[in-house]
């Protein structure tokens, strides 16, 4: 393809970059108005991250080099996923890796070794945090599957592009199956992120933790990198259900004019994102861990009936 | 519009209406028994207008020789039970096992569950006829229950939970039976009339037909008491009031099965002309069948006398359902001849069960001994009740059951072994448990009770009489009726 | 007839549907009681709504009247009756929580893809656009069943039952634009009068076994050791 398009897919992958912490910053911000505080300011994530990174990364002495490469290993595979991910356009040339199950594999990778990294040092928290991430992402992949071949099945294709571009083309349809993936991935997206009801982001108490037990030991550019993957994978979720279920105003082509566009508007919806996400966090309280299998098979029943949807009531005879 | 199906048919709503405000027992007992003599004449009427000219239909109604000897039959029951519950109600209420209130919804029900069968058995609309089938549910639920012991509340939430699932499923077979008429017949309303289905029968879709049956069977199958569906029928034929039990084996398993032959016509005439035509007859004679059969073994195992005839009547509707789904004239005269004397002996037998039991004042078949020194009327019309429905010649069940094995031999001759096998069963079932009943040593202190056992005797003689020599205009009718069902004449 | 052919309206009826079949799903899985009660009101909402849809795309107009019956009487009466009885009986806070959730979901899934293989030949005569919505109300009739025969709680066991009433009407509305006027009054009355008569069950059952679980109840068996 051209260097034109494949400079915009590096813009759009380095705007993913650059946004993660600001989608974080807005979600704390709103979160703290609902609680009748003034909260941070929007970009204190930012200053968080530049004060990490200027710290020493310290580490335990039982680590082993894969507690040293975890982090980058993570960052790198959540990035890539992200890049896939439509955000400002369609139609570029990362569009040929946007196959969906392409994201849930190095999503899974990630995973992998951010669980590894925990169990690595061997405190108790790491390996406590590790189990119960397996637990949760292992009742939540197939959910996600299953909300994403309901996708599929309609356009028939499993890559992410092809699936906006055929939504951007049959404008004014009300279908059953959507609907049930659309619910089913919101619930999948608020396990796999680690977001209340089924983890807490911002807690340090034994009983309630899962994604911050993993990355306990961490500290300094180390603990930097695993928060902005973390944060790039809230990103790279809502931009999912954003432009996939929602993609009216994605560029489609690569004119000035169609990128601001693009732009204005996916920040315009990810900022209604991440408010529903804050409203629901506020109101909601965190389910006890033994709770969240039932909560994901609500998803994975979601998707099913998605998929029956689309079968039985919109596939002609 | 016809004005004796409409006094046939009303008659006992507004009774049941009347009844709503007599409280005095008495009274409401014997207002009971004029509103049931007055169905019944107007059933006479009925049946002689139908044999005049053919068919009365019109208003949504439709009378022809198939149903008019079933609105008949019922009312003539109808009205033999009320004239043996006035007393016997009496009698319920003064020992306590029911109230005041209850004697009083016992009449209205009882005459709103006349009006309900009358209603499905007149009516031309298929949705009509499972409102009214539904209706006879609800109507006796409430009064499987009446005598509040634990047992008859587990009974009445049986048969309620159990035949409103079935008739559940025949709703949806009614809705798919719509579906199809849709296609061939314009007129919404007319969709669901049975005479127009009838006339475009081959017309409607048969794999669409065959599915509605399925489901019709199955639904209006609980009702009738068919195996695997037929759970809840031993219970609440047995924890009932005795007339209860003899109305409901009587007459409510006759309405369900009626509603099903009818069915059956329809779907004959859609299958007729695809690979498949014998479906429905082949779906009833195996249901038939297996009823027949299973009822036959489980009657052994019994020790309450009410539910051991329950499970007769479930044999008993297990081969008029077989025999119906073998076709052809010989075999369905031999079914509606049985419809008939079946329900006048059960009934018969219900009745002088509850004197036996009253007698005992237990209904366990181990407790109840020599009924005939204690009170020789009822032992004697237990013994021959028994005889009759066990298919003793001369009595009428012999000839309808000798006919069917006839129409067995002559078209699925195989099946000739299993019925002969069954009824043998069911034979020595009955007996067995019969003969101490009757005969056995009397325990201490039994008296005897006043019993009312005309009704029993009426009925007794009727069946002995249409065993002997079937009356020439019956017959007639019963041929017509066949003719009807099968497209052949016997006689 | 694919999704594509269909006008707005239709595409909403055929969402409807589809969320009629996830309140049979919620209302088999619901442990509390008064939540069970409140799903099935809103299947009673939507079977409504869809039945307005239905009766606005032309043909039927007598299907208003059954819309509004549906709703005064499965969306509103017979919960409220419900609800009144609930409170009576003191079973506000009963929970009972399903013994195997996941083989329960998996049989009622099972159900759903039965009854689409089931219709299939009526969904072959593409008449009307609502075929397809008969496999779904099948479905909803049989996950209706299910619950019936999985619950042992008397209340739950008659929302099981309005539940499978719920799914017979909307088969009735989607394959048939609906049934003639008086056969849907009668079926109303008989729904009507059935549940009236449930309530007064309750009182009866647990006056005599002091308890709704309705597996108490099992005098009645030709078990040898009776008696």
């Amino acid at each position: 393809m051209t260097l034109a398009a494949w400079g915009l897919a590096l813009l759009q992958a380095l705007l993913y970059v650059a946004l993660a912490p600001l989608l974080a910053g807005w979600i704390r911000k709103v979160k703290a108005r609902l609680q009748n505080r003034r909260g941070a300011a929007l970009w204190q994530p930012y200053r968080d991250m530049r004060k990490l990174f200027g710290k020493e990364a310290r580490m335990a002495h039982t680590a082993s080099l894969l507690f040293r490469a975890a982090p980058y290993i993570v960052f790198a595979a959540t990035w890539l996923a992200a890049a896939a991910v439509p955000l400002v356009a369609t139609g570029l040339p990362t569009a040929a890796i946007a196959d969906v199950i392409v994201i849930a594999g190095l999503l899974g990778l990630a995973r992998f070794f951010l669980a590894l990294a925990g169990m690595d040092v061997g405190t108790p928290f790491g390996g406590m945090g590790a189990s119960r991430e397996m637990l949760v992402s292992a009742l939540a992949e197939p959910a996600m599957l299953m909300a994403v071949f309901t996708l599929a099945m309609t356009a028939h294709s499993t890559n992410l592009v092809s699936v906006v571009d055929y939504q951007l083309n049959s404008t004014g349809m009300l279908r059953p199956s959507y609907l049930f993936a659309l619910s089913g991935l919101v619930l999948v997206a608020i396990a796999e992120t680690g977001r209340i009801p089924v983890d807490n982001p911002a807690t340090h108490l034994e009983l309630t933790m899962i994604h911050e037990a993993m990355i306990l030991e961490y500290s300094g550019r180390h603990l930097a990198l695993m928060e902005w993957a973390a944060q790039l994978k809230l990103l790279l979720y809502g931009a999912l259900l954003a432009n996939v279920f929602f993609p009216w105003g994605i560029a489609q082509g690569a004119g000035m004019g169609e990128l601001g566009l693009g732009l204005v508007v996916v920040m315009a919806k990810l900022a209604l994102l991440g408010a529903a996400l804050a409203v629901s966090e506020t109101v909601l309280a965190k389910m006890r861990v033994f709770r969240v299998p039932a909560f994901l098979n609500l998803a994975l029943l979601l998707a099913l009936l998605g998929l029956l949807s689309h079968v039985i009531l919109e596939v002609g005879a | 519009m016809s004005g004796a199906v409409f006094v046939t048919v009303f008659t006992p709503l507004a009774g049941a209406l009347l009844l709503v405000w007599i409280r005095n027992r008495n009274r409401a007992g014997w207002l009971n028994v004029m509103v049931s003599a007055s169905t019944f004449a107007a059933a006479l009427a009925l049946a002689l207008e139908v044999a005049r000219r053919e068919v009365v239909a019109g208003g949504g109604f439709r009378v022809d020789a198939f149903n008019v000897y079933l609105l008949v039959l019922t009312a003539f029951v109808g009205m033999t039970t009320s004239i043996f519950s006035r007393p016997y109600m009496q009698y319920v209420c003064a020992t306590g096992k029911t109230s005041a209130r209850g004697m009083r919804l016992y009449h209205v029900m009882f005459q709103l569950f006349i009006f309900t069968m009358l209603l499905a058995l007149a009516t031309d609309n298929l949705g009509i006829l499972w409102v009214a089938v539904e209706g006879a549910t609800l109507t006796t639920v409430l009064l499987v229950s009446l005598y509040r012991t634990p047992e008859a509340i587990e009974a009445a939430w049986k048969y309620f939970i159990l035949c409103g699932v079935g008739i559940a499923l025949a709703l949806f077979g009614t809705v798919v039976l719509y579906f199809a008429a849709q296609h061939v017949i314009d007129e919404p309303a007319a969709g669901l009339s049975w005479s127009t289905l009838h006339a475009v029968a081959p017309q409607l879709e048969p794999s669409i037909m065959s599915l509605a049956f399925v489901f019709l069977l199955v639904g209006y199958g609980t009702k009738v008491g068919l195996v695997p569906l037929h759970q809840w029928l031993p219970d609440a034929h047995s924890e009932g009031p005795t007339p209860m039990s003899a109305v409901l084996s009587g007459l409510l398993l006759n309405v369900a099965l009626y509603a099903i032959v009818r069915l059956k016509m329809l779907v004959d005439g859609a299958l007729a002309a695809t690979d498949t035509p014998y479906l429905a007859g082949q779906l009833l004679m195996g249901f038939g069948l297996a009823s027949f059969l299973v009822a036959g073994l489980f009657l052994h195992r019994q020790r309450d006398i009410k539910r051991m005839f329950s499970y007769s009547s479930i044999e008993h509707m297990g081969l008029m359902t077989f025999a119906f789904g073998m076709g052809g004239p010989l075999a369905t005269f031999a079914a509606l001849l049985h419809m008939l004397v079946h329900s006048l002996t059960k009934s018969a037998i219900f009745v002088t069960v509850g004197h036996a039991a009253h007698i005992a004042g237990t209904q366990s078949i181990e407790h109840i001994r020599g009924l005939i020194r204690t009170q020789p009327i009822v032992g004697w019309g237990l013994l021959i009740g028994v005889a009759a429905i066990a298919g003793f010649p001369p009595f009428g069940i012999f000839t309808s059951e000798f006919l069917l094995l006839s129409a067995t031999m002559q078209s699925q001759p195989w099946f000739t072994v299993a019925l002969l096998v069954g009824l043998a069963v069911a034979f020595a079932g009955l007996f067995r448990h019969l003969h101490p009943m009757v005969y056995g040593v009397v325990p201490a202190g039994q008296q005897p009770v006043p019993a009312n056992m005309i009704p029993v005797m009426v009925h007794l003689g009727l069946v002995l009489w249409l065993g002997v020599s079937i009356p020439v205009f019956l017959a007639h009718w019963l041929d017509r009726a066949t003719g009807l069902i099968s497209g052949g004449h016997l006689l | 007839m694919s999704l594509e052919h269909l006008t707005l309206l239709q595409q909403l009826m055929v969402v409807l549907a589809a969320v009629v079949l996830f309140t049979s799903f919620v209302l088999l899985e619901q442990a509390r009681l008064v939540a069970a009660i409140h799903a099935f009101a809103w299947q009673g909402v939507l079977v409504a709504l869809v039945t307005v849809i239905v009766a606005a795309s032309g043909r039927h107009t007598h299907l208003f009247f059954s819309a509004a019956l549906t709703l005064g009487l499965k969306a509103l009466l017979i919960p409220w009756m419900l609800h009144r009885l609930v409170r009576r009986l003191e079973l506000d806070r009963h929970s009972e929580p399903l013994r195997r959730p996941a083989l329960v979901i998996m049989a009622a899934l099972a159900l759903v893809i039965f009854s689409y293989w089931l219709v299939l030949p009526i969904v072959q005569q593409e008449l009307i656009f609502t075929r397809n919505i008969v496999a779904v109300s099948l479905a909803v009739v049989l996950i209706g069943l299910l619950m019936m025969v999985i619950r042992t709680q008397a209340v739950a066991q008659v929302l099981g039952f309005m539940s499978m009433e719920n799914g017979l009407f909307l088969a009735a509305v989607s394959a048939t634009g609906g049934m003639p006027l008086m056969v849907e009054l009668g079926v109303a009355f008989d729904v009507l009068v059935a549940a009236v008569l449930f309530g007064v069950f309750f009182f009866q059952i647990r006056a005599s076994i002091d308890s709704l679980d309705v597996d108490r109840m099992n005098r009645l068996t030709e078990r040898v050791d009776e008696q």
